[in-house]
C-alpha cells in the first residue's frame, strides 16, 4: 500500500525568503496548477503534515523554529527546500545573520533550485519527494513489523 | 413503627450526646458508628417496606403535638432574640407571624384528633434512603473534614460539638418531614430544618456568614408562611381537621386541595431555592462543605421538592401546576446559564443544584405519572451525584488551597483517585447514559404528553445545552494535564473523607446500573398507587441504555493498548521550541509557561443579568398563581 | 420496517464507505466551484489509509483513548438511529460522543487545541436545543420518538414529516452547517485556508489518532444525512434527492462564506431554534399545521 503518495499533506514554512518563492508556492494552489489534484493539502500543522516545504534560508531567529517544526512532524516525513535561498542561502548567503541553506539544520531530501522557483518545479520537487516518502514509509513499516516480532 | 420512631429519635439523641462530648477521636468514631447504625436502620426499613405500599401508623398525637407546639414557641422566641440582637427586624417579624398564625390556626380545629400521624410509602422510603444513607455518609466525611477545616481556618472558633449536634438534629428533622402525615408535624420538622440550616450557614459567625445565614432564614421563614396560610385555609374550610392529614388532603382532589397545594408549593419553592428565592442557597455556600453537601444539595432542598412532588397529582393538568412548572423551568434555564459564568466550583455546584431542583419542580408542576417518575429519579440521582461533587470539591480545596475550577487544571495528576470520582459525579450530572440524563429524557417525554408541556420542553432544551457546556469545560479542565507530574498529594486525604467519597462514587455507579430495578420495584408501584398507571422508559430503551453503560465501563480497558510504546512529542506552540511541561521559548530568550483558561462569558451569562431576569419572571409567575387562585380558576 | 439489527449492522459496515464517497464528492464539487480539477473522488480514503501508515506519536497517551471513545459512540449513535430506536437517545449518544472529542482536545493541553475545544463545546451548546426541539416536533407530529415508528407513520399515510414541521426542518438544515464544521461555522477546527487556530481541536492529533477522528467524522456525516432524510422518509427517493440538494447547499455555503465569530454562531443558532422551533411547535400543538397546509408533497 502506498497511500502516502496519494495523500501528501504539506506544511509550508517561510524562513528568511524574500517572499518571491512563497508567492510561487501559493500559486500552486490556484486553479491553474491545482496541486489538490494529487491529494496535496496545505495544512498549517506540522503534526498533520508529511512534507515540510521551506522557502528561504535559515537565520538565527528561525533556526529553532525550523528544528521544532521538523521534530513535531510524524514519521515518515520529507523535507523539500524550495528556492535557491533554501537550498544554499542564495543571494543572502554572505549576510551577517544567515546561517545557510535548510540543510544546515535539518536533513533535506529534495532541493528545488530557482529564484524564484516556478510552480512546475515545485510540483516536480514534491513529486520527487513522494518517491522518497514511500521508501521511508516502507522502511518504517519494516521496522515496526520487525519490532512487533 | 418502632423503626420510624427510632430513625427520628436516634439521631436527635446522638445529637445531644455530641453536644456534650469532647472533641476527640472517640467522638469521631461515635459519629461514624451512629452514621452506620442509621444506614443500617434505613436499609432495614427499606427492605421491610418496599413492597408494602402505603402504610399508616397510628400514634396518639395529644402529648406529642403539645410538646411540638411548646418547642415551636421556644424556637420562635430564640429566633426573635437573635433577630433583635442583630437587628434583623424582618426575620423577627416573620418568626412571630409564622408561629403565631400556625398556633392560631391550630386552635380553630375542633374535630377529634386524628391518629394516622406517621406513614411510609414508596416515595417516603426513597427519601428516607437518601437522608439515611447519603446524609450519614456526609456526617462521616465531616469528621475528617472539620478537623482539616479548623486546621486551615485557625481564626474560626472550634464549635464542632455544636456542629455535629446540628447535623444529627437535622437528620432527625428530615426523617420527620418525610414520615409525617400530620401536616402540623410536618411543619414542625420543616421549621427545624430551617433553623439548623440557619445555624450551620452561620457556623463561622463572622460578618458575612451571619449576613448570609439571616438571609437564608428570612427567605425560608417567608416560605414557611405558606404552611401557615394552608392551616388557616383548612381551618376555615374544614374545621374538623380531617384535611390536615397529607393523604386525605391530596386524595381530596384539585377542587379542594388546589389552594393548599399552591401555598405549600410556595413554601417548597422557597426551600428548594427556586428563583426568586435562589439567593439564599448561594449565600449558604460559605458554610463548611459538608453542610453544603448535606443541606444545600442532597437533603434540605430536597424537602422543598419533596412536598411539591407530593402534591404533583393535584397540580396535574392544572393551570396552577403549569405556572409552577414555569417557575421551575425558567429557574432551570437561567441557573444553568449562570453556572457557565462561574469559576468558583462551589458556586457552579450551587447554581447547578438550583437548576436541577428547577427541573424537578417542573416535573412536579406538570404532574402526570411520567413526569413524577422523572422527578423521583431526578431526586435520587441528583442527591447522590451532587453530594459526591460537593465533598470532592471540599477535599480538593483543602489539598490545593483553592476551590476555583481554573486552579484545578490537571488535577488528575495530583489527586488521581479523587479526580476520577469527581468525573464520575460530573458524568452522572449530565451525560448519557448516566443518571440525570435518564430523568431528563423521561421528563422530555412526559412533558410532551400534556397540553402546555411544549413550553417546558423548550426551556429544558435550552437549559440542558447550557449544562452541557459548564460541566464539560470543568471536566476538560481536570484532565488538562501539564506534563511534568506535580507531586501527588492523595496521601493527605484523611480516611473518613476518602472512604465516604468512595462510598458515594460507588453509589452513583450502582444507582446508574440499578435504576431499572429501583424504577420497577419502587417508583412504578408508587405511581400505580396514585395514578393507576405506571411509567417508565420502555424496556427497549433501558436495554440500550444499559448496553451503552457497559460499553462505557469496558472502554477504559483499551487504555492498556493505547498506553503502549508510542513516541511522545511536545505540543505545538507555533513552532517555538516547547518542552513537555508546557513551557516554550518566548521572545528575548525568556522561557514562558503556557497558561490556559476556560471561557466564562460574563457578558452573556452574567449572574447579575440573568439572576435579575429570573427573579422578576419567577416572581411574576408566583403572583400569577395567586391571582389565578383568587379568581377561583382551579382547574 | 426492516429488522432493526440489519439497519444497525448496515450502518456500521457501510457508513464509512458511503461517508467517504460523499466527502470525496464534496471535495470534487468544491474544487469545481473554485474552477479547479480537484482530487480524485476516493481521496478521503487515501487520506485515512495514509494516516494509518504513519507512525503513532502523541502528546498524551490518553488522547487516543478519548478519540477511540468518540469513534465508538458515534458508531453507536448512528447504529441506534438506523436501528429505528428512540431519537432522543440518539441525540444524547451524539452529545456523549462529542464530549469525548472535546475532552481529547482538552487533554492535549495545547493552546490551539484548547481554544478549539472551547469552541467545539460552544458549537455543541449552539446545536443542542435545535436537535431536541426537532425530536419534540417529531413526537408531536407522529406520536412517537422511535425512528422506526416515525418512518412507519410517514409511509402509513401520515404525510411527509417535513409537512408537519417545515420550520424545524429549516432549523436543522441551519445547524447542519455547524455540525458538519463547514464555513462559516468551522470555528473549532480549521478548514480551507483558515489557519489562525492551526487546526483547532485536532491540532495535536496525528497519524492513526487523526485517522480514528476522520473515520468517526464519516460516520457522523452519514448519520446527519440520515437525520435530514428522516424528514422525507415517507417518500424514500425524494428523501435522497432532498439530502443531495441540502448537501449541495452546504457546499455552496461553505464556499461562499467567510468564517463567522463564535458569538454569531451561538446567537444565530439559538435564535433559529427559538423562533423556528417555537413557532412550529406551538402551531403543531394548536393544530394549525396539518400536512397539506403547505401543499401535498
Ligand atoms: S530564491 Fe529568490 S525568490 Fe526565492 S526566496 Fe530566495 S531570493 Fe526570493
Amino acid at each position: 500500500m502506498a497511500n502516502i503518495t496519494k495523500s501528501p499533506w504539506i506544511i509550508h514554512y517561510d524562513g528568511s525568503s524574500c517572499n518571491g518563492c512563497d508567492i510561487e508556492v501559493l500559486a500552486c494552489l490556484t486553479p491553474l496548477y491545482d496541486i489538490e489534484r494529487f491529494g496535496i493539502i496545505n495544512t498549517g500543522n506540522p503534526k498533520h503534515a508529511d512534507i515540510f516545504l521551506i522557502t528561504g534560508g535559515i537565520n538565527h531567529q528561525n533556526v529553532e523554529i525550523v528544528k521544532n517544526t521538523y521534530e513535531q512532524m510524524v514519521d515518515p516525513k520529507v523535507v523539500v527546500a524550495v528556492g535557491i535561498c533554501a537550498t544554499s542561502g542564495g543571494v543572502f548567503r554572505e549576510c551577517y545573520n544567515i546561517m545557510g541553506g535548510v540543510d544546515t539544520v535539518i536533513p533535506v531530501d529534495v532541493y528545488v533550485p530557482g529564484c524564484a522557483v516556478r510552480p512546475e518545479a515545485i510540483i516536480d520537487g514534491v513529486v520527487q519527494a513522494l518517491g522518497i516518502l514511500e521508501k521511508k514509509r516502507a522502511k518504517l513499516a519494516a521496522e515496526q513489523g520487525g519490532a512487533k516480532k | 413503627m418502632e423503626l420510624l420512631l427510632f430513625l427520628i429519635l436516634f439521631p436527635a439523641l446522638m445529637g445531644f450526646i455530641f453536644l456534650v462530648f469532647p472533641n476527640n477521636k472517640a467522638r469521631d468514631a461515635m459519629v461514624a458508628l451512629a452514621a452506620l447504625v442509621l444506614i443500617a436502620a434505613t436499609v432495614i426499613l427499606f427492605i421491610q417496606n418496599y413492597s408494602a405500599g402505603t402504610v399508616m401508623y397510628e400514634i396518639e398525637p395529644g402529648a406529642i403535638s403539645m410538646a411540638m407546639m411548646a418547642l415551636e414557641v421556644m424556637l420562635a422566641l430564640a429566633v426573635l432574640y437573635l433577630a433583635v440582637k442583630y437587628r434583623q427586624w424582618i426575620v423577627g417579624a416573620l418568626a412571630i407571624i409564622g408561629t403565631g398564625v400556625v398556633l392560631f390556626a391550630e386552635t380553630l380545629f375542633t374535630g377529634p384528633e386524628h391518629m394516622n400521624n406517621l406513614f411510609v410509602d414508596e416515595f417516603t422510603l426513597i427519601m428516607a434512603m437518601i437522608i439515611g444513607v447519603i446524609g450519614s455518609i456526609i456526617c462521616i466525611f465531616a469528621t475528617g473534614y472539620m478537623r482539616d477545616y479548623h486546621h486551615h481556618h485557625e481564626e474560626i472558633k472550634d464549635k464542632r460539638q455544636g456542629f455535629f449536634f446540628l447535623l444529627f438534629i437535622f437528620l432527625s428533622a428530615m426523617f420527620g418531614v418525610v414520615f409525617s402525615n400530620n401536616m402540623f408535624w410536618l411543619y414542625f420538622f420543616w421549621e427545624i430544618t430551617t433553623l439548623c440550616s440557619f445555624l450551620l450557614i452561620g457556623y463561622a459567625w463572622d460578618e458575612e456568614a451571619r449576613k448570609n445565614a439571616f438571609w437564608a432564614l428570612l427567605l425560608n421563614l417567608l416560605g414557611g408562611l405558606g404552611f401557615g396560610g394552608t392551616f388557616l385555609y383548612l381551618a376555615f374550610t374544614e374545621p374538623s381537621g380531617g384535611l390536615v392529614m397529607l393523604d386525605s388532603l391530596i386524595a381530596a382532589g384539585p377542587a379542594i386541595a388546589m389552594i393548599p397545594a399552591a401555598l405549600i408549593g410556595f413554601a417548597g419553592l422557597a426551600k428548594a431555592a427556586q428563583m426568586p428565592f435562589s439567593s439564599w442557597l448561594l449565600g449558604a455556600m460559605i458554610a463548611p462543605t459538608p453542610v453544603s453537601a448535606l443541606l444545600h444539595s442532597s437533603t434540605m432542598v430536597k424537602a422543598g421538592v419533596y412536598v411539591i412532588v407530593r402534591f404533583a397529582p393535584v397540580y396535574d393538568a392544572s393551570f396552577v401546576g403549569f405556572l409552577i412548572a414555569l417557575v421551575g423551568g425558567f429557574t432551570f434555564l437561567l441557573a444553568s446559564g449562570i453556572a457557565i459564568s462561574q469559576s468558583n466550583a462551589k458556586r457552579v455546584l450551587a447554581w447547578s443544584t438550583i437548576a436541577n431542583l428547577g427541573l424537578i419542580v417542573t416535573c412536579a408542576g406538570i404532574g402526570n405519572a411520567a413526569a413524577v417518575w422523572a422527578a423521583i429519579l431526578l431526586i435520587v440521582f441528583h442527591a447522590i451525584a451532587k453530594s459526591l461533587l460537593f465533598l470532592c470539591t471540599g477535599t480538593v480545596e483543602h489539598r490545593i488551597g483553592s476551590r476555583d475550577i481554573e486552579d484545578m487544571g490537571g488535577l488528575i495528576s495530583i489527586l488521581p483517585r479523587i479526580t476520577i470520582m469527581m468525573i464520575i459525579g460530573i458524568a452522572g450530572m449530565f451525560l448519557a447514559p448516566f443518571g440525570m440524563l435518564i430523568s431528563k429524557w423521561a421528563a422530555l417525554r412526559a412533558f410532551l404528553e400534556t397540553p402546555y408541556g411544549i413550553f417546558a420542553v423548550i426551556l429544558i432544551a435550552f437549559g440542558s445545552a447550557a449544562t452541557l457546556f459548564f460541566w464539560t469545560k470543568w471536566m476538560g479542565r481536570l484532565l488538562e494535564v501539564a506534563w511534568k507530574p506535580k507531586p501527588r498529594r492523595e496521601g493527605e486525604v484523611s480516611k473518613p473523607e476518602f472512604y465516604s467519597l468512595l462510598g458515594l462514587a460507588a453509589g452513583v455507579v450502582i444507582i446508574c446500573l440499578g435504576f431499572p430495578l429501583l424504577s420497577s420495584a419502587v417508583v412504578e408501584p408508587f405511581l400505580i398507587g396514585i395514578y393507576g398507571i405506571g411509567a417508565s422508559l420502555g424496556e427497549q430503551n433501558i436495554a440500550i441504555m444499559l448496553m451503552m453503560m457497559v460499553v462505557v465501563f469496558i472502554l477504559p480497558v483499551s487504555l492498556i493498548f493505547f498506553r503502549r510504546d508510542r513516541r511522545v512529542i511536545p505540543h505545538y506552540v507555533g513552532g517555538r521550541a516547547a518542552t513537555m511541561d508546557m513551557q516554550f521559548a518566548g521572545s528575548m530568550g525568556v522561557q514562558r509557561k503556557v497558561e490556559l483558561s476556560n471561557y466564562y462569558f460574563e457578558g452573556i451569562f452574567g449572574e447579575a443579568k440573568l439572576g435579575k431576569a429570573g427573579n422578576i419572571l419567577c416572581t411574576l409567575f408566583i403572583v400569577c398563581i395567586g391571582v389565578v387562585l383568587a379568581m377561583g380558576v382551579i382547574a | 420496517m426492516i429488522n432493526p439489527f440489519i439497519g444497525a449492522i448496515l450502518f456500521v459496515i457501510f457508513a464509512p464507505v458511503l461517508g467517504g464517497l460523499v466527502a470525496g464528492i464534496d471535495r470534487k464539487v468544491t474544487a469545481h466551484m473554485q474552477g479547479r480539477v480537484g482530487p480524485p473522488i476516493l481521496q478521503p480514503f487515501y487520506d485515512i489509509f495514509k494516516l494509518f501508515e504513519k507512525e503513532s506519536a502523541v502528546v498524551r497517551p490518553e488522547i487516543n483513548f478519548y478519540i477511540f471513545c468518540y469513534l465508538v459512540f458515534l458508531v453507536i449513535t448512528g447504529a441506534i438511529f438506523f436501528a429505528g430506536e428512540d431519537i432522543l437517545l440518539v441525540i444524547f449518544a451524539l452529545t456523549l460522543a462529542h464530549v469525548f472529542i472535546v475532552i481529547a482536545a482538552y487533554a492535549s493541553s495545547s493552546p490551539y487545541a484548547h481554544v478549539g475545544a472551547e469552541r467545539e463545546l460552544l458549537m455543541m451548546m449552539a446545536v443542542e436545543p435545535m436537535l431536541i426541539l426537532a425530536a419534540a416536533g417529531m413526537y408531536v407530529a407522529t406520536g412517537s420518538f422511535f425512528v422506526g415508528e416515525i418512518i412507519d407513520f410517514q409511509l402509513g399515510g401520515g404525510g411527509l414529516l417535513v409537512t408537519w414541521i417545515p420550520l424545524l426542518f429549516i432549523g436543522v438544515v441551519y445547524i447542519l452547517t455547524i455540525k458538519l464544521r463547514k464555513s462559516p461555522f468551522d470555528i473549532s477546527t480549521s478548514h480551507h485556508a483558515h489557519q489562525e487556530l492551526v487546526k483547532g481541536l485536532t491540532t495535536e492529533f496525528s497519524g492513526p489518532t487523526l485517522g480514528m477522528y476522520e473515520i468517526a467524522h464519516l460516520y457522523e456525516l452519514v448519520f446527519l444525512l440520515g437525520f435530514v432524510w428522516l424528514f422525507f422518509a415517507g417518500s424514500p427517493l425524494l428523501g435522497i434527492v432532498v439530502v443531495a440538494v441540502v448537501y449541495f447547499l452546504e457546499i455552496l455555503i461553505d464556499n461562499t462564506n467567510t468564517r463567522a465569530k463564535w458569538q454569531f454562531a451561538l446567537r444565530s443558532a439559538w435564535l433559529a431554534a427559538l423562533v423556528l422551533g417555537v413557532i412550529n411547535l406551538v402551531a403543531l400543538v394548536l393544530g394549525i399545521i396539518q400536512p397539506g397546509t403547505l401543499g401535498v408533497l
